[in-house]
């Protein structure tokens, strides 16, 4: 693995998009974006921060400044391995594992994808979703390496046979007991312009 | 007591010691459980990164199926990201009256209808809350003597929902494991992340991670690991052997589910529980060592 995953980035943007977050804080779980008072529980609660460029109360701060480019460029919202340590932390209770997931969300709507990894294991356990409403972490987890770091594949055969030798590692396909084709007309059938609006 | 179980993706796979002990265990204790007829991948971290809405479409059918296969009982989740899943899915929707209207209507085109009343639950919980630790220490037949166990939490199952258990210090485990014989040991990571799915993507993050935990663990004594994640347990066993050479110490910790360790104390057999599939064998009681293992 190599390290440029954790350079640090030097801010680059020039232009802000005061928009931002605004459009972040309507998204469900962003409501209390804008009560954060920089304290930095956050940062400190999380287990992440030392491998991210930008630690979640600096995206915080960046985001609500309007920094899009550099916020959806970071590696933080990749690296978010969601154990809402932060969310439980916050003393503004602004639930900041939402937050990140949102703005995740937004890099893939705008094609930023800064950690490539994190990027094809979702790409992988989706397409695994879709086709048999289940997930196998083995194949994912395969067909993860094989488009991004193929030498981990080598690394890790042996821990991989060991684990077939235990009977806890297979690459057949788990499927549902029924239609798999479920799955793909549940997801179709969300799609409308979202609002999101909070119960009052 | 009734309830249907909702096995997930990895206890059929990497996890599968989990689900077998899990089922051993509650067959003893006479817990009956009937698994959720064409459950599918509650949707995990991942798809929660991608697409909210999807996300707990995902989740809401099981739910639904649960209320359709057996109203009012109680829906058993024994993986962590399962348990959370579910439980987020039921808060957004009943928060969201957008989310709840997209996710009613996807889910009338499949024939499938949600109400809201499922309850979701950690096995822990049962254990503890339903069945009761007295009744637990009255069933163990061989007191799991010699074990200094470490309870890890992990992070999903109190956290942000904590419905049954501290979300900074839980105890549910500790009490459990102690009224089964073992010396638990006190220690303060028991619920921090074990670098989940990172182990796989970004190594060097995700193992720095579950490194951290095992050090600590051992600095304070353990000799063994409890688990309630198939993830953590995955995590802090497989890469164990990884970025230990540089401090020398070259022991090696079973990591274990809580319901092996419990199998055990209530005198059910190894094979039973999956214990044959650990990559790192437990070390056997001090107490009974031929008869149990």
């Amino acid at each position: 693995m190599s390290d440029s995953t954790f350079e640090a980035r030097p801010k680059q943007q020039h232009h802000f998009d005061l928009n931002f977050g605004k459009s972040i804080m309507a998204l469900p779980g962003g409501e209390d974006l804008y009560r954060c008072i920089q304290c930095g529980t956050c940062s400190s609660t999380c287990p992440l921060s030392a491998y991210m460029d930008h630690t979640p109360r600096r995206i915080i701060a960046m985001t609500r400044a309007g920094l899009k480019d550099d916020v959806l460029a970071s590696n933080t919202i990749w690296l978010c391995s969601s154990c809402y340590s932060c969310t439980v932390a916050c003393p503004k209770q602004i639930r900041i594992t939402d937050v990140m997931y949102s703005l995740k969300r937004r890099a893939i709507q705008t094609r930023r994808f800064s950690v490539g990894p994190v990027a094809a294991l979702a790409r992988a356990f989706i397409a695994s979703v879709l086709r048999t409403g289940r997930s196998n972490e083995s194949r994912i987890i395969v067909r993860t390496w094989l488009s991004t770091q193929p030498f981990e594949l080598v690394r890790q055969a042996w821990l991989g046979l060991r684990l077939w030798l235990k009977g806890r590692l297979s690459l057949r396909r788990h499927r549902m007991t029924g239609s798999a084709r479920d799955i793909p007309k549940l997801l179709r059938n969300l799609h409308e312009p979202p609002t999101f609006n909070r119960k009052a | 007591m009734h309830y249907l179980y909702y096995p997930g993706c990895s206890l059929k796979a990497t996890g599968k010691p989990y689900e077998e002990s899990l089922l051993a265990v509650f067959r003893a204790l006479g817990i009956d459980v009937d698994e959720l007829k064409d459950w599918n991948c509650c949707g995990a971290t991942t798809y929660m990164g991608v697409d909210e809405v999807q996300a707990f479409a995902l989740a809401a059918r099981n739910l639904a199926l649960a209320e359709r296969q057996a109203s009012g009982a109680a829906v058993v989740a024994p993986c962590n990201a399962c348990y959370l899943v579910l439980n987020k899915a039921q808060h957004y929707v009943s928060e969201y009256p957008d989310i709840r209207k997209r996710v009613t209507r996807a889910l009338k085109v499949i024939e499938l209808e949600y109400c809201g009343d499922v309850n979701v639950r950690h096995p822990l919980d049962i254990l503890v809350n339903d069945y009761g630790i007295e009744r637990i220490g009255q069933e163990v037949k061989q007191p799991l003597a010699g074990l200094n166990v470490a309870c890890y939490c992990g992070c999903q199952i109190v956290r942000p929902y904590s419905t049954f258990d501290d979300q900074h210090n839980p105890q549910s485990m500790e009490r459990l494991l102690r009224a089964a014989g073992a010396n638990v040991i006190d220690w303060p990571l028991k619920t921090r992340c074990c670098g989940a799915a990172l182990t796989g993507t970004i190594p060097t993050a995700g193992t720095g991670l579950s490194d951290l935990l095992l050090k600590e663990a051992r600095r304070r004594g353990a000799n063994t690991i409890a688990t309630c994640c198939p993830l953590c347990q995955h995590n802090l066993e497989c890469y164990q052997a990884e970025g230990r050479g540089e401090s020398g110490t070259l022991v090696q910790t079973p990591v274990v589910y809580f319901t092996q360790l419990l199998g055990l104390a209530l005198g059910l057999k190894p094979k039973s529980l999956g214990l044959k599939r650990m990559l790192i064998a437990l070390q056997p009681p001090a107490q009974a060592t031929r008869a149990v293992l």
